[in-house]
């Protein structure tokens, strides 16, 4: 483990200061696009095309009154929203933004995404549960099980990437997809983990623990204030996160596509800022797809999304790591 | 640096944490998680014992543990299970029909 | 500072540890093995065992207490009452056994103290994903196709006995 050094402070602070704001973007362009693929305006009163929207979102969640249910626990009902908001911020410390901008390298940083995910799950769960109420509580039983059972293939999706990059340091995964993203060598694998991010993320078509036709609010029908808002700020921050994600596991990270055949020697500074912002388009594109599915395709029923995730995508993810392993094991051997 | 002498007291004492409760305790659940604490503490001090000696041994020996301790508590949560259904209570005094 | 650290994590533990055994409601019992877990996730990083850290985190704390959190919400145990609500001899010899058995143990490590080395310095290597996963694919491959068998088994026998067998003409509630 290398020493952490200014710019690790700097990298890490600038990226949690980003990702609460684009927290607040991503409510803001979910409701636009929403307006837009319904045909409809959306929000554009407050500010300029209603740019101002989510401060006065956060403004009306703060000064609603904060109700507790009366047979609930006290405790754990207000414990439980933090959770979710701390494990999404805490994915940042090792994602790469660019060449050498990353807050910390961890030898086991892949491993390290995949157990910060699976504390997630605590935060909904809880909050179901602690609200005493049998909505919520579906709600919160319904996420554990959704969540505990995509873990599988996401984290198989995820050690197929791994054969390519022969480290479970997030710099070495980036770095193996200068040339080849791991889109181009790995398709079915990028499916089954934008499909998995979607179930983590709790988003349509799999926003199963909140279906508001069958279980009022879900998991935070007990919730109001700030204590919702916090709810609400995780689900946007997973969304950003797991575009994030998608981005540096299957799309290259900070590469341009095929970036090591052509692009030129930069200066430092100039390379940083276009790995960044080639890192933020591809973030952004992959937050519109979020939004974007939502509004086109209807919630699944909880069978099918049980069906899909034991019988379709675990077995897949299995074959197409077994195979990608023989394929890379002999390709190293007797090809190159 | 702090010597090994601490990490293994506190691997002791956690054990005997766990020992009482599995001891004290009358509902099933909570044995079992006092189970899991005394495999916790067990690990720690094969994971100082490692670390102490620079050989890698130790750690593989709490890799199987964990692994162990995650097919011990699918069997045994699906044993309480079972027993619920049958005594509507997890309370382990009520578990009593092969008594003699 | 490691000093610091490594105090208030295994305060953080003992109290852990102490409360889960002390709380009547069960879901607090687990929540407490979990603060427990992560602190003992904390001290492994302390040893320089990064590997073991993470899968303790991913394993522990994110699989199996899962799946305890589960049950126990699932079958909705009342809590029980307090441990201190009355006095038992049960209790009180359960103490004595506990305290026996430490003192025995702190008895043996008192006696090795001297002969128990450092953390050795080639440590900041082996706990590392690279050399766990050298010696357990090779020296130890057998254990672990083993442990994988010990798995199946487990999820197969788990299915067994947890399965709702509906008798027909049975009326199924």
């Amino acid at each position: 483990m290398e020493p952490v050094t200014t710019t690790s402070y700097i990298v890490l602070g600038i990226a949690l200061f980003m990702l609460l704001n684009s927290a607040a973007l991503a409510v803001y362009a979910e409701r636009r696009v929403a307006a837009f693929i319904q045909n409809r305006w959306g929000p554009n009163r407050v500010g300029p095309y209603g740019l101002f929207q989510p401060i006065a979102d956060v403004v009306k969640l703060l000064l609603k009154e904060d109700v507790t249910p009366a047979r609930g626990f006290k405790t754990i009902h207000a414990i439980a929203p933090m959770i979710p908001v701390f494990t999404a911020l805490m994915t940042v410390a090792v994602i790469p933004f660019g060449d050498g901008l990353y807050a910390t390298d961890i030898n086991s940083g892949v491993l390290y995404i995949l157990a910060i995910n699976s504390l997630g799950v605590y935060g909904i769960t809880l909050g179901g549960w602690a609200s005493n109420s049998k909505y919520s509580l579906l709600g919160g039983l319904r996420a554990a099980a959704q969540m505990i059972s995509y873990e599988l293939p996401m984290g198989l999706a995820v050690a197929s990437c791994i054969l390519f990059a022969g480290s479970l340091s997030f710099i070495d995964v980036v770095n193996s997809q200068e040339v080849w993203w791991n889109v181009i060598r790995n398709p079915i694998a990028a499916v089954i983990f934008i499909v998995t991010a979607f179930a983590e993320a709790n988003r349509t078509p799999f926003d199963l623990p909140e279906a508001e036709h069958e279980l009022v609010g879900g998991y935070h029908t007990e919730y109001s204030s700030m204590k919702f808002g916090m709810f609400f700020l995780a689900e946007y921050m997973h969304v950003v996160v797991g575009s994030m994600l998608i981005t540096t596991f299957f799309f290259g990270g900070y590469h341009l596509p095929f970036a090591g055949l052509w692009l030129p020697e930069m200066g430092v500074t100039a390379k940083a800022i276009l790995d960044v912002s080639v890192f933020v388009l591809k973030t952004v594109f992959f937050a519109f797809l979020f939004i974007w599915v939502r509004w086109t395709i209807p919630r699944f029923k909880y069978n099918q999304v049980m069906k899909l995730g034991w019988k379709r995508l675990l077995p897949i993810s299995i074959f197409n790591f077994l195979g990608l392993a023989v394929i890379v094991y002999f390709w190293h051997h007797y090809i190159a | 640096m702090i010597s090994i002498d601490w990490f293994l007291a506190l691997s002791a004492l956690l054990f005997c944490v766990g020992m009482i409760g599995v001891l004290v305790r009358k509902n099933a659940i909570v044995i079992f998680m006092c189970v899991e604490l005394m495999l916790n503490a067990v690990n720690l001090s094969l994971v100082s014992f490692s670390s102490h000696y620079g050989n890698v041994d130790g750690q593989i020996l709490v890799f199987f543990a964990l692994a162990v301790a995650a097919a011990e508590a699918v069997v045994g949560l699906a044993i309480i299970i079972a027993i619920f259904r049958n005594n509507l209570s997890v309370d382990i005094n009520n578990v009593n029909l092969m008594r003699w | 500072m490691i000093t610091y650290i490594f105090v208030f994590l295994a305060v953080l533990a003992v109290a852990s540890a102490l409360a889960m055994v002390i709380s009547k409601n069960t879901v607090n019992s687990a929540l407490f093995l979990v603060l427990n877990m992560v602190s003992l996730a904390g001290l492994f990083l302390l040893l320089k065992a990064q590997f073991l850290a993470v899968i303790q985190i991913l394993v522990y704390a994110g699989a199996i207490m899962v799946l305890f959190l589960f049950v126990i919400m699932l079958l909705n145990v009342e809590d029980e009452e307090s441990l201190f609500s009355r006095f038992r001899v049960k209790y009180f010899v359960a103490f004595l056994v506990g305290i026996a058995v430490f003192s025995q143990l702190l008895y043996s490590i008192g006696s090795f103290s001297e002969m128990l080395p450092e953390v050795a310095p080639e440590m900041t290597e082996a706990g590392t994903v690279e050399a766990v996963g050298e010696v357990l694919y090779s020296q130890y491959l057998l254990p672990f196709h083993i442990i994988a068998l010990l798995l199946t088994a487990a999820v197969n026998g788990a299915l067994m006995i947890a399965q709702h067998k509906i008798k027909p003409g049975a009326s199924n509630d």
